[in-house]
């Protein structure tokens, strides 16, 4: 049969064609990566501990469900990112449990009296993990690279379009001079401190100052990281010798990876899981630090009437959603903001709508709308608890007689339609704050605001904030923030639900978890008993 | 021959520019755009921009999809927008795993369904008959993500045969298909179920063929019948199957790797399709349609050896 001989030797060609063009693509870019050595050679270290040449006592592996996008420390745009690189990274100042910052690789800093100067000491004696000592070049290198300077000038930071100079004064101060004054800026002063001159390769050197060194990195298995011997902080030093993040994106895995014993420990595990781990585990419950609202579309019909926008939050009963999506864990919000940003939660706000069906109907029969209405809310279908949310909510609004619809939308399509496009009539989502501000929380619903997804107009919210972020007196600005919050809850500008909670789980084995109010886990406070 | 051979390549090479046409448009018409991904959805229209920019995402599509196009077919595969890696990295590293995953469900296939549909086909209405038939009905209506757990559950959990945490082949080949084998037994299942109940209807039909009587007629005892006649012109129909499946199994190896945690094509295109990484979307998406067609025209190839009546044309 030549025929055939000739034809499946034609065919074996195409098909080894393909993947022959695909390894030869990567040994054509492998050399671009080769001088970071040190990864690649640490990467076999890694398999070789996995599989069980090195005593394993002393690490840990972390299951997370989502993946890493780029690891450019300064970037760190997801929270999922932020979260691992805070081991790794740090900089002149530092997230702190309690929310607000401490010193890090500056030893102090101080503020100018007209509230437009940062003045900051660097530490003595701190060194990067490549055994060199940080310096002011360091520190004003990186960041200028925050605001912009190898990105045509445009922030990577984005606190950063403030900051008019960054200059070094001496061998170990340097000043960050601010156009506008702001005593929040020093939030944007956690953005990590790198080598000067490391550029865009910082994603595969990852050199940073913190109690942790980065080992290697695959994308959607595992990022690994070890102890470093040389921290500045020998008291709040790594414990463990060595941390494995590990990439699985199902939850059922996670709880089976754990009951395995392949994983140690799971952050972010959905509260409907708790049954499952609760027994055998540690379990923290902790809120998100999310505000969860059914969001509406003030500039569209009905909901340009607050009259509408009060009945329907005098028809919903919200701590029927949180025994039902949170088993009773989350906290009322009652406003944008979320508890753990005590100095200015206001936990008397969540009181004011009381589930009161006939006073509902009564506002609604003002506003012109005796038998309801039909409308829609659009979710983002890969948010279980915003969906479940939702279907709470459609049962609790039959009672006035709206009929709500759901339309689940895959999260893209949420961001460019509902979020960006404000193409929406009502919305469940969770809203952050990006840089733990409270201000930021705030900030969004003024009329003008970019990120007023939506569309609150009112006057008197307007002026308040702008007093608010103008001010350099503390307890002035405290309470214009608070009023803010009432105009919120007053006029209600959504129905403001829950900070929902989620779940940490860890092998009884091991103790020491800190529950920061931002995106942080911390593996240097862990340790095994 | 040779002509018919270079319409056939043609044809193939047809299928996967327009396969990679129809991604690529896919995603100038869905909404959402790869920036999200990368700087977040509260990036300042300033830092979008400049991204845009930079990437060369402000260009018109067909713009994009003719840079795409003469970069691939010299081997550049593009950049990551996410992973901030060349595709090249990416896919290479992932393609072995999905493959070989592919290969080892696709063993184990036909190592279960070919002695169980001869099984079957033996004593139609028998006792092992009706067995196996049940056994498939039930096999086939499980969702294979829902086998993969209850696999994970029962053999990782219960009886301890495999850790629930992926192995790469960095720690060696044996380990490697160790824990390989069961989430191919989830793919494998239910599609083995459904070539149990072709490869019995197939012999049946076979048997009541004319040829059969006259080789029996000739004195052949039953086994040799099945053996020497029935199995051979039955298998036509399972060879298809089999072969049109290898498309099936690369979509549940999609779905069991999310299952099972193995960082494989299907892991990274679903997160790309998310992020709209579409670099990476367009490389496995060209890959795996490759592998696909590849398999349908060996497919084809297979059945003229078999069957000779089959014309070359």
């Amino acid at each position: 049969m030549p025929k055939f001989v000739k034809r499946a030797l034609l065919l074996l060609v195409v098909i080894a064609m393909l993947p022959a063009s695909l390894y030869g693509c990567t040994g054509g870019t492998e050399p671009t990566s080769a001088p970071s050595g040190d990864v690649s050679n640490s990467g076999s270290e890694a398999s070789a501990a996995q599989s069980g040449e090195l005593p394993e006592g002393n690490s840990v592996t972390v299951g997370i469900a989502q993946d890493l996008s780029s690891l450019d420390p300064q970037l760190a745009a997801t929270a999922g990112v932020r979260e691992v690189l805070f081991n790794i990274f740090e900089g002149l100042v530092k997230a702190s449990p309690d929310g607000s910052v401490t010193p890090a690789v500056a030893s102090d800093y101080e503020l100018s009296e007209d509230g437009k100067t940062y003045t900051f000491t660097l530490r003595e004696g701190v060194t990067f993990h490549n055994g060199e000592t940080v310096t002011v070049e360091d520190v004003v290198y990186s960041l200028e690279r925050c605001a912009g300077s190898e990105n045509d000038g445009t922030p990577l930071v984005s606190a950063f379009s403030n900051a008019v100079s960054i200059e070094a004064v001496d061998e170990s101060h340097v000043a960050v001079t601010l156009a506008e004054p702001s005593t929040e800026f020093i939030n944007a002063l956690t953005s990590p401190v790198i080598p000067a001159g490391s550029g865009p390769s910082i994603t595969e050197t990852m050199v940073g100052t913190g109690p942790f060194r980065f080992v290697s990195y695959a994308p959607q298995d595992n990022l690994v990281m070890e102890k470093y011997d040389g921290y500045w902080n020998q008291e709040k030093a790594a414990k463990l010798d060595r941390v494995t993040f590990k990439i699985i994106p199902d939850v059922n895995s996670l709880v089976i990876g754990l009951k395995g014993e392949t994983l140690d420990m799971v952050v972010h595990l959905p509260n409907t899981l708790l049954g499952e781990v609760e027994n055998e585990f540690t379990v923290h419950q902790n809120t998100m630090n999310i505000v969860q609202a059914l969001y509406l579309n003030n500039a569209v019909e009905p909901f340009d009437n607050e009259l509408v926008r009060q009945a329907m939050y005098y028809a919903i009963d919200v701590d029927e959603i949180i025994e039902f999506v949170c088993s009773g864990a989350g906290v009322a919000t009652g406003t944008s903001m979320y508890p753990a940003q005590s100095k200015y939660f206001m936990p008397e706000l969540a009181e004011n709508y009381q589930k009161d069906v006939e006073k509902a109907k009564e506002l609604l029969a003002q506003a012109g709308y005796p038998d309801g209405f039909t409308m829609t809310i659009t979710a983002p279908s890969n948010y279980a608890q915003h969906m479940d949310t939702a279907m709470v909510l459609i049962e609790q609004l039959k009672a006035v007689g709206i009929t709500a619809e759901l339309i689940p939308v895959e999260w893209q399509s949420w961001v460019d339609d509902v979020y960006r496009g404000r193409n929406y009539q009502s919305t469940v989502c969770g809203i952050a704050a990006d840089d733990m501000t409270a201000r930021e929380m705030l900030v969004r619903y003024m009329s003008d605001n970019r990120k007023n997804f939506i569309a609150f107009s009112d006057p008197e919210y307007d002026e308040v904030m702008a007093q608010a972020m103008a001010s350099t007196d503390d307890a002035e600005q405290t309470a214009l923030y608070k009023r803010a919050q009432e105009i919120l809850n007053e006029r209600a500008a959504s129905l403001w639900l829950q900070d929902a909670c989620e779940l940490v789980v860890m092998n009884p084995e091991l103790e020491g978890f800190t529950f920061y109010r931002t995106y942080v886990i911390d593996m240097a406070a862990i340790s095994r008993k | 021959m040779g002509k018919a051979m270079l319409k056939r390549l043609g044809l193939l090479i047809g299928t996967l520019l327009l396969v990679s046409v129809l991604a690529f448009t896919a995603f100038s018409v869905i909404p959402g755009d790869p920036t999200d991904a990368v700087l977040g959805i509260e990036a300042t229209d300033e830092q979008i921009a400049a991204f845009r920019a930079q990437m060369g995402l402000d260009l018109p599509v067909w713009q994009r999809y003719w840079s795409w196009l003469s970069a691939f077919v010299t081997g550049d595969f593009g950049r990551s927008f996410k992973f901030d890696m060349p595709v090249a990295k990416l896919v290479a590293d992932r393609v072995q795993v999905t493959l070989l995953l592919a290969g080892v469900a696709f063993a184990l296939i036909a190592a279960i369904s070919l002695p169980l549909g001869l099984l079957a086909a033996r004593r139609p209405g028998g006792v092992v008959d009706r067995i196996i038939t049940v056994l498939t009905q039930i096999t086939m209506s499980v969702p294979n993500f829902v086998l993969g757990i209850a696999l994970m559950y029962f053999f990782a959990l219960v009886l301890k045969w495999f850790q629930p945490e992926y192995v790469p082949l960095e720690q060696g080949l044996g380990p490697h298909l160790r824990f390989l084998v069961f989430p191919a037994l989830a793919i494998a299942l239910p599609k083995s179920a459904m070539t149990v109940k072709l490869l019995r209807g197939s012999i049946l039909g076979e048997l009541d063929q004319d040829y059969i009587r006259t080789a029996y007629s000739k004195g052949n005892s039953r086994a040799a019948v099945l053996r020497r006649h029935v199995l051979r012109n039955a298998m036509i129909p399972v060879v298809t199957f089999l072969a049109m499946a290898i498309g099936d199994i690369m979509a549940g190896s999609i779905v069991i790797e999310q299952v099972f945690g193995i960082p494989g094509l299907g892991r990274i295109l679903i997160s790309s399709i998310g992020n709209r990484d579409y670099p990476v979307v367009q490389a496995v998406v060209v890959l795996l349609a490759a592998v696909v067609v590849g398999c349908n025209f060996l497919a084809d190839l297979l059945y003229r050896v078999m069957d000779p009546r089959i014309d070359g044309r």
